[in-house]
């Protein structure tokens, strides 16, 4: 029989593609937890560093388990969702921002003009990490995200237990420019907005990113953080995320409830 | 014997893959901006296209011609899928930053090019031994420019801070140019000026 003829053709291609799909499959399959293991742990480490914990890669898991409190809320109330309510979606165990967003129920539309961190779409509930000691919770983590110059950006911001001073803040998924508006990633640039205070005595978000490098000596300074040099559009980005998670369509009616009873409770 | 030796020496120079035949070039206008993903990909690229030629060659004699090439894909497309998962299991932060161009090696024309101009034609071993040096060949063009590019746009490389940058008190200004794909271009182009001056049997004639 030569290799031209159809029977030989079918044959030919049935064979290749069984060999090839069971290769493929087998190895997705068996690589899959490794996979899922590298995820969780990644999100971890940066959700420790926007806590101020360094944690290498072996002991994030306990660290997290030690330090952190994971929480969810509902953004528009500002409360915390009960255990009871949570299902496939909405966990502590892989809370996924893109598919929560996506969601018919549990996602929504942003109105056009409101949305300034140009996202679209967003999830009506965040997970929140409190870090406590001694029952009191220190810091708040939470989730923030927005369109860069090419790519949306995912980060943590952390906040003191004030509520006003930026104790961390840190990207842990973009495409921007690398060594240009990738430098959102840079450790020294990070570290700027410690210390910094997103709002001012009457609770307006006054934290910005300006163009060029921050007077140190202007009244302004304590709210302002400098520009990446060479990526205007990817800082503009930046700029809007924060100020849209940390208003009204944001986080806003969750701070405002802590504001109400206090960091404490 | 001499006869794979030049199998797998002559794709690093005279033969070479991107600067001789110009194929795969998107690809490495996209992951050479650091060395460490020039790396990783250099060595995706070897393993993938090592196995789809010894495979391709394998079942050469079997090979239908009708549906040849959509035969050549399926092989490329499940190795290519296998070194995805590799990297995305064992190199999770490479693996971010490559983003999707591993998956793009299915349409890196060198592997088409070998699996049509070679391992359809030859043995399986000398397949092999042509793969792993068209990968090689790839691989030291690619690693050369992500070398180039990595230093002169940040002054680090893998990371490891070579040239002291102003931001962080040093005193070299970093071109950030060298980190776009153009830089690429041009760095590509001149490596090629170089080589044909080099090996002047290497130019075009007219």
């Amino acid at each position: 029989m030569s290799a031209d003829s159809t029977k030989k053709t079918i044959a030919t291609a049935i064979i290749i593609s069984l060999v090839c799909s069971v290769l493929v499959s087998v190895t997705a399959v068996s690589l899959r937890p490794v996979q899922i293991k590298n995820m969780r742990l990644d999100r971890l480490q940066n959700i420790l560093m926007a806590a101020g914990i360094e944690a290498k890669k072996d002991e994030a898991e306990k660290l997290y388990r030690d330090r952190i409190t994971p929480i969810i809320i509902e953004l528009e109330t500002g409360e915390e969702l009960g255990k009871n309510e949570f299902d496939r979606f909405l966990n502590l165990e892989d809370f996924d921002i893109k598919k929560v967003a996506a969601h018919p129920d549990y996602g929504k539309a942003i109105p056009a003009e409101r949305d300034i961190a140009g996202i679209k779409r967003m999830p009506k509930f965040m997970p929140v990490y409190l870090v406590k000691s001694g029952g009191l919770t220190e810091r708040i983590i939470f989730p923030l995200y927005g369109k860069g110059l090419w790519s949306t950006m995912y980060g943590f911001m952390a906040l003191d237990r004030d509520l006003t001073t930026i104790k961390g803040f840190t990207f842990y998924e973009h495409g921007e420019t690398p060594g240009l508006g990738g430098e959102v990633d840079n450790p020294r640039w990070k570290a700027t907005w410690k210390g910094k205070l997103a709002f001012d005595k009457e609770w307006n978000v006054r934290i910005q990113v300006i163009k060029g490098e921050v007077d140190p000596g202007s009244a302004e300074a304590k709210y302002q953080i400098d520009g990446l040099s060479g990526s205007t559009l990817t800082t503009r980005g930046v700029d809007s995320l924060v100020r849209f998670w940390l208003g009204p369509d944001g986080y806003g009616p969750y701070f405002e409830r802590l504001r109400g009873d206090g960091t404490d409770g | 014997m001499g006869n794979y030796k030049s199998t797998l020496l002559d794709p690093l120079i005279d033969k070479n893959p991107i600067t001789f035949h110009i194929l795969g070039i998107c690809s490495a206008l996209a992951v050479t901006s650091r060395l460490e993903t020039s790396i990783v990909m250099s060595i995706a690229v070897i393993f993938v296209l090592s196995m789809s030629n010894f495979s391709i060659s394998l079942i050469r004699n079997h090979m239908p011609g009708s549906i040849r090439i959509l035969i050549e894909m399926t092989i490329i497309a499940s190795l290519v899928i296998i070194a995805d998962q590799v990297i995305k299991a064992f190199a999770y932060q490479i693996s971010k930053q490559l983003s999707v161009y591993v998956g793009l090696i299915i349409t890196n024309c060198i592997l088409m090019g070998r699996a049509e101009a070679f391992a359809s034609k030859n043995t399986p071993v000398k397949s092999l031994v042509d793969g792993f040096g068209n990968a090689l060949g790839y691989s030291c063009v690619l690693i050369a420019i992500g070398t180039i590019r990595e230093l002169v746009g940040t002054g680090k490389l893998l990371g490891f801070t070579v040239l002291p940058v102003v931001t962080d008190g040093g005193w070299y200004v970093p071109n950030g140019l060298f980190l776009l794909a153009p830089s690429a271009f041009f760095l590509i182009g001149l490596l090629i000026w170089a080589i044909r001056t080099w090996k002047p049997e290497q130019q075009e004639k007219d």
